[in-house]
């Protein structure tokens, strides 16, 4: 126990005096970064075939800017940025774009996703380029200039860059942190990139602190790296503003956004804030390299760092154009690609790949080829013995075994209660866990539920609003109908009551018309009957005497339809048709007689 | 004696001043009980639990008119979700309502449209997009997927699209593990 105590002071003396803090929990799982760090990185040339989805980073999906069929030149841009939170997509090298839409994409779910394809013309010819002069620029015009090149988070969160290095007036970032921690194991492209690209870095870094005002700008890099951390320390010392190099304890998940700022300012983040609400942005090495390609050389990102290491013949460092398959990729560094056994990202963190051949995306910083030996089969999940070694180990202060227990019961809203979504799925608690349980399987899940749900609800609440205030135009619409109709009918009687005398008069001309068309009717009679011949005037007797015994009505215009009406209406047989007719005309004859 | 009397009565009387005066200041407008019963429903105003939306419904259940389970849209979560406001035992789904069924979306064939807008005058939240003798189109997003557009059209041009999964609405699936043949067991010799 007194050990224990002394270790404990003894660790804290020594932070004390490098002024650094540190973040509760936390383990140490074997590094294997050796592996990769042995070679520089190699630069990839652009292969035939490349597949761009449309949606590699967080936030609205790219619209589209070319079609089926366009030549495009390296550089060039295929899906501009659609709203605030967006990137754009850039041509990785010259070609024709081959076809639009559905492609696998390196996604968990296996599921594809709109994206380009372009069929590379093998000149890989750049689009007119140039670097911006930007200490002559507004800083929203270089935050543009920023979305438009397609700047992310390349640290693997892959959040639009330009929103977090906007100034912000209620919360000014006092301090620039610079992330090349890379705490995960087998991951070490931004090892390398700080060794290699060095003086890049600093260049972007200097863009992002002009552009956020900051007053302190640090660089924290794990103690595991000391190649980066002398090489970034040499080039600091070049650079026209201050820049800390800060080495971190090799502690895992260091690396973390919200870590990494509470050892380097010892301050904490609270839950559900942000970053810069106590004054700090925190931006990835990668990230900082692609700034300084957009700005000093008006390159967009369409190449990035990749990691390819474990089980393949030359593990290291790929400058990978993006849209490259990864099956092609691992193939280059000698190894075999096989469907559902790659992993993505780290061991903690990352996600099996569901398929080989899907591209290089901005988030792709490691591809992990597995042996049996590697990863061996987990042991079969045992029964959780409360032993709460995983809330020793989580680093943002949750209590992992109940959201265990919350999760595995479906209880989503206790889940909530207790901060699911505070966890950074760091895999800490699996790692510790010695009844082997997937816990941060069980978070993904609840996290994902809990955001379904969520969405439900606001499409819920989006549909009861319009409902209502359908139902509230409905009635609107009644009422003006029922005040017009209204206000018609008040209207005829006052018109009415005016005039009153134009209609009386109106009504004695048509009685008048009327009466002279009786008195023309009655003059007229047959001319040519009075001088007839015997013969002919017995035959109009005749013809009269026939009438009289079968009189045919004079079809009026009413009769008429009614007629037609009954002709066409039951139709079924001949003699249904005599019968319906019979009455009719039957009903006829009176109403004629009485006329 | 007579002390403790009026202190009562004062006691008395001035309370009921107080309750009186906030029951007026505080009056709850409209039903509460409504609203929340309105809140977990899905709001798909489909009319399958044969009222006419999904608030008439809510008013109905809070008047012991109707029972729980008539909503096929909310499904079996949303029965828990009632009987634990209600404080009433869980049922089984109604199957004289309908069945639940995967959310879908309405999708107007835009080559067969006439323009005759009665699937408009039947969108209960105004989601389909059109004029007379011009083309309808179905607000995707707006859309709850009530199928109430689908009888009135008089060319057929509306079908109900389940809305598939995508890696924007994929979620992670609850953990489980296959279960394999273990090997062999050598068994241990009593001896």
């Amino acid at each position: 126990m007194n050990a224990i105590v002394n270790i404990s002071r003894l660790l804290k003396g020594k932070l004390a005096k490098t002024g650094l803090s540190s973040f509760k929990g936390g383990v140490h799982p074997p590094q294997h970064k050796l592996e990769s760090t042995t070679s520089p990185i190699r630069s990839v040339a652009a292969p035939k075939h490349l597949v761009l989805p449309l949606r590699q980073h967080v936030g609205n999906v790219s619209k589209l800017q070319v079609a089926v069929g366009d030549h495009v030149l390296k550089g060039q841009l295929l899906a501009k940025a659609d709203g605030q939170v967006s990137a754009a997509v850039h041509a990785p090298t010259s070609g024709v774009i081959a076809s639009i839409g559905n492609q696998l994409i390196p996604h968990p779910s296996g599921l594809p996703d709109i994206s380009i394809t372009l069929e590379a013309d093998g000149s890989d010819q750049w689009i007119e380029h140039q670097a911006l002069d930007y200490l002559s620029m507004s800083k929203p015009e270089l935050l543009d200039h920023l979305r438009e090149a397609g700047v992310v988070g390349l640290g693997g969160a892959t959040f639009p860059s330009h929103i977090k290095l906007r100034e912000d007036a209620r919360h000014p970032v006092r301090t620039l942190i610079i992330n090349g921690a890379e705490c995960e194991p087998y991951i070490s492209c931004d090892d390398m990139l700080m060794r290699e690209r060095t003086d890049e870095i600093v260049r972007g870094i200097e863009i992002m602190r002009y552009l956020l005002d900051a007053e302190v700008c640090a660089i924290g890099i794990e103690d595991n790296k000391p190649e980066a951390i002398q090489a970034m320390r040499e080039a600091v010392a070049k650079s026209a503003i201050a820049i800390d190099v800060i080495p971190v304890p090799t502690i895992y998940p260091g690396g973390g956004a919200k870590q990494l700022i509470k050892v380097i300012t010892g301050k904490e983040v609270p839950s559900g804030r942000l970053p810069t609400e106590i004054g700090v942005q925190c931006f990835n090495v990668a990230t900082a390299y692609s700034v300084h390609r957009v700005v000093n050389h008006g390159e967009p990102v369409i190449s990035r760092i990749v990691t390819v290491t474990g089980n393949v013949d030359r593990p290291g460092n790929y400058e990978a154009p993006l849209g490259i398959s990864i099956s092609e990729l691992v193939q280059l560094a000698g190894g075999e690609a096989e469907d559902g056994d790659l992993v993505m990202g780290g061991p903690m963190m990352g996600f099996n790949l569901p398929a080989a051949d899907v591209p290089v995306v901005k988030a792709t910083n490691c591809i992990i080829v597995p042996s049996a030996e590697m990863f061996p089969e987990p042991e079969p999940a045992l029964p959780c013995i409360r032993c709460t070694r995983c809330a020793d180990a989580c680093p943002v202060n949750l209590q992992p075994q109940e959201l265990y227990w919350f999760s595995k019961s479906q209880n989503l809203e206790k889940a909530r209660e207790y901060k699911i979504f505070d966890c950074i799925e760091c895999g800490c608690c699996t790692y510790v866990c010695p009844s082997n349980i997937p816990l941060v399987q069980y978070y993904r899940y609840a996290k994902s539920e809990i955001i379904a749900q969520d969405r439900a609800k606001e499409a819920a609440d989006i549909a009861r609003e319009r409902n209502e205030f359908r139902l509230m135009r409905i009635e609107r619409e009644k009422q003006e109908r029922a005040q017009k109709h209204a206000q018609k009918a008040a209207g005829a009687k006052a018109e009415a009551g005016v005039d009153s005398a134009a209609e009386a008069a109106k009504k004695a001309a048509i009685a008048a018309a009327v009466e002279r068309a009786k008195a023309q009717k009655a003059e007229v009679v047959a001319k040519n009957t009075e001088e007839a011949s015997p013969r002919v005037e017995a035959e109009i007797a005749k013809i009269e005497a026939r009438r009289a015994h079968q009189p045919e009505p004079p079809v009026q215009p009413e009769q008429a339809q009614l007629f037609a009406e009954q002709q066409e209406a039951p139709a079924a047989s001949g003699t249904g048709q005599a019968d319906g007719l019979q009455p009719l005309s039957k009903e006829k004859q009176p109403t004629e007689e009485a006329k | 004696m007579l002390t403790a009397l009026y202190v009562m009565i004062g006691l008395a009387l001035l309370l009921g001043i107080v309750l009186g005066y906030s029951a007026l200041k505080f009056k709850v407008e409209g039903d509460p009980l409504v609203a929340r019963i309105d809140a977990l429903l899905p709001q798909t105003q489909c009319g399958q639990c044969g009222y006419p939306g999904c608030k008439p419904y809510a008013t109905a259940i809070a008047k012991g008119e109707a029972d729980i389970n008539q909503c096929p849209p909310g499904g079996d979560a949303g029965v828990h979700a009632l009987a634990d406001l209600l404080g009433v035992e869980y049922k089984p789904l109604n199957a004289e309502h309908g069945l639940p069924k995967p959310k879908s979306v309405a999708v107007i064939d835009e080559n067969v449209c006439i323009g005759c807008t009665l699937c408009i005058q039947a969108c209960p939240v105004d989601a389909i997009l059109g004029a007379a003798k011009h083309m309808h189109t179905v607000i995707a997003s707006e859309c709850t997927g009530c199928e109430l557009c689908v009888a009135p059209c008089p060319v057929d041009c509306i079908s109900m699209e389940p809305i598939a999964e995508s890696p924007a609405n994929w979620k992670w699936r609850y953990p489980v593990f296959e279960i394999k043949p273990e090997r062999p067991v050598q068994k241990k010799s009593a001896a």
